[in-house]
């Protein structure tokens, strides 16, 4: 008997290890349980090297570009050719700065303004086997939560599905496992927003019946009770009848700018969808007759000297006021980020 | 010497050939390994491609010849993979256990030492890892993952070219006596 366990003792170890594993599996599939100990774990011995490595890497960019490129410019002894390599590297890591400083100040500028209460967060590493899943550093410390939304002012991003002291799992909205629900802001067509594993997400459940336009824009509905109603979600890049529903591919809004700086939405607050601006088309009207306006020189009564918006007294009325502030001119696309009419969301 | 211990234990020669690595560089790399494929794919977005956790336990397994270190190793590395993923835990740890048994079984049958059989292992132990994965996936998970066949052989491949010198630089951080 010990002869035979000796023997096969490396395939006994295999055999208990693999056993164990897939016990450890059936236990969080039919529980729907983590076990959180060895995440936890795990996650602690990674993410201070991530930040570690993330710090060195914002800090020491700078004294790359400025040490080590221009120390291998002057071997090539090329003084001219030095001075506009390095004006180039110069400027566009100022461009880059510029345009981090600008995403986190509109981020800083949302958060101000939002009424929902939100904390700001970076994404400092991916997952493991998904690029789809990123790793927030804000925690529980900071008053995180699984299934939080995830968002920046131009859209959705994803959601809370793990927690840790000072970090975050974040599955992103192009994930296969991500859904939300959502409503077209023109058509008011209800669906179910779903990752695909790449950069176009579809919206599932819209029947052939509803109308929909190319271009249109979808934002949440709050009925999946993570995402307050009346976010941004993204436009239908293409729109065509299914079997029984729409096919529908989004571009999703909240990508655009690259992802590094997001919210999480700690307190999420409802608010209505906008409506779609009425477009006027433009109307050629006449000035109005001048009181002894002298005839040209073809013999044709002069036109008054100011037309445009002032030409009727009512724009004069709105002018008067808009300059006292009374009335505020709008874009007419302008979509306000935060509706008039809040209301807080609840979280069941 | 009874036939069982001849038979079994392990001959001088063969003794000669296991490398010995301490288990702070073993760790080391290891979490090197998983740091490496959770940050820099978010800067380098094409080297996404590399599994080095995987090659990293191909090559300790490899090297040290023994299954059950081999066994604890791969499952280590997998379940540490797992943790930092959205899937349940014990996806990757099964698969690399397999990997890490098998690679470590195949090292005492054959020489592995020369860059061509590296090559080969590394190349067949992704495809395994990745077809293993896909299956305990649709299996156990029921998850829509799909196994695309061209660009697995290809990543395989890519793996395997990055392999060699990889265990090349590991191999100098064994323990010499």
């Amino acid at each position: 008997m010990d002869l035979l366990f000796y023997r096969y003792r490396h395939l006994t170890v295999l055999l208990v290890v693999i056993l164990a594993q897939l016990g450890l599996l059936a236990f969080q599939v039919r529980n729907d349980q983590d076990v959180r100990l060895i995440r936890v774990w795990s996650v602690g011995a990674v993410s201070p090297l991530a930040r570690v490595l993330e710090f060195a890497r914002t800090g020491g960019s700078g004294f790359i570009d400025d040490y080590f490129l221009l120390v291998d410019v002057r071997q090539e002894n090329k003084k001219l050719r030095d001075d506009l390599d390095a004006t180039l590297l110069e400027n566009q890591r100022i461009k880059a700065e510029l345009e981090t400083a600008q995403r986190a100040e509109a981020l800083a500028m949302f958060q101000k303004e939002t009424p929902m209460k939100t904390v700001p967060a970076r994404i400092f590493m991916n997952s493991t086997g998904s690029s789809s899943t990123v790793f927030v550093d804000v925690g529980s410390s900071q008053g995180v939560q699984k299934g939080m939304a995830v968002i920046t002012p131009a859209g959705i991003v994803g959601k809370v599905t793990a927690v840790y002291s000072s970090a975050s799992m974040v599955l992103l909205a192009t994930d296969p496992l991500f859904a939300a629900g959502v409503i077209s802001q023109k058509n008011r067509a209800q669906g179910t927003l779903k990752g695909e594993g790449n950069g176009s997400p579809t919206i599932d459940f819209v029947q052939n019946e509803q109308p929909l336009e190319v271009g249109e824009w979808f934002y949440t509905s709050g009925n999946d009770f993570i995402f307050p109603r009346g976010l941004r979600v993204g436009t239908v890049t293409t729109v065509k009848n299914g079997v029984h529903r729409k096919d529908i591919q989004l571009k999703l809004s909240g990508f655009d700018q690259g992802l590094e700086h997001v919210l999480v939405v700690i307190e999420g607050v409802h608010a209505p969808i906008p409506e779609v601006p009425v477009e006027s088309a433009p109307i050629s009207l006449l000035a109005p007759p001048t009181e002894g306006a002298a005839p040209t020189a073809d013999g044709q009564p002069a036109r008054a000297a100011q037309t445009g918006p002032l030409a009727t007294d009512a724009d004069r009325v709105v002018d008067k006021l808009r300059r006292s502030g009374t009335v505020r001119s709008a874009a007419p696309d302008a979509v306000p980020a935060v509706p008039a009419t809040p209301t807080p969301a609840a979280r069941p | 010497m009874t036939e069982f211990s001849a038979r079994y234990s392990d001959t001088p020669r063969k003794k000669n050939r296991i490398a010995q690595y301490k288990w702070a560089v073993i760790a080391g790399i290891g979490l090197s390994a998983i740091l490496f494929q959770v940050y820099v794919p978010r800067f380098v977005s094409y080297l996404s491609f590399l599994e080095l956790p995987l090659l990293v336990t191909v090559h300790f397994a490899l090297m040290r010849r023994s299954p059950t270190l081999g066994v604890f190793l791969g499952s280590l590395i997998g379940l540490a993979q797992d943790s930092l993923s959205s899937n349940p835990l014990g996806m990757f740890g099964i698969v690399k256990t397999l990997v890490g048994y098998f690679a470590a079984t195949v090292s005492q049958r054959f020489d592995v030492e020369t860059s061509g059989a590296r090559l080969v292992l590394a190349f067949f132990f992704f495809v395994f890892h990745q077809f293993f994965y896909w299956v305990l996936g649709r299996a156990l998970l029921g998850q829509p993952i799909t196994l695309d066949l061209p660009q697995t052989l290809l990543m395989a491949a890519l793996n395997a070219l990055v392999a060699v010198p990889l265990y090349h630089i590991l191999d100098k951080l064994r323990v010499t006596e």
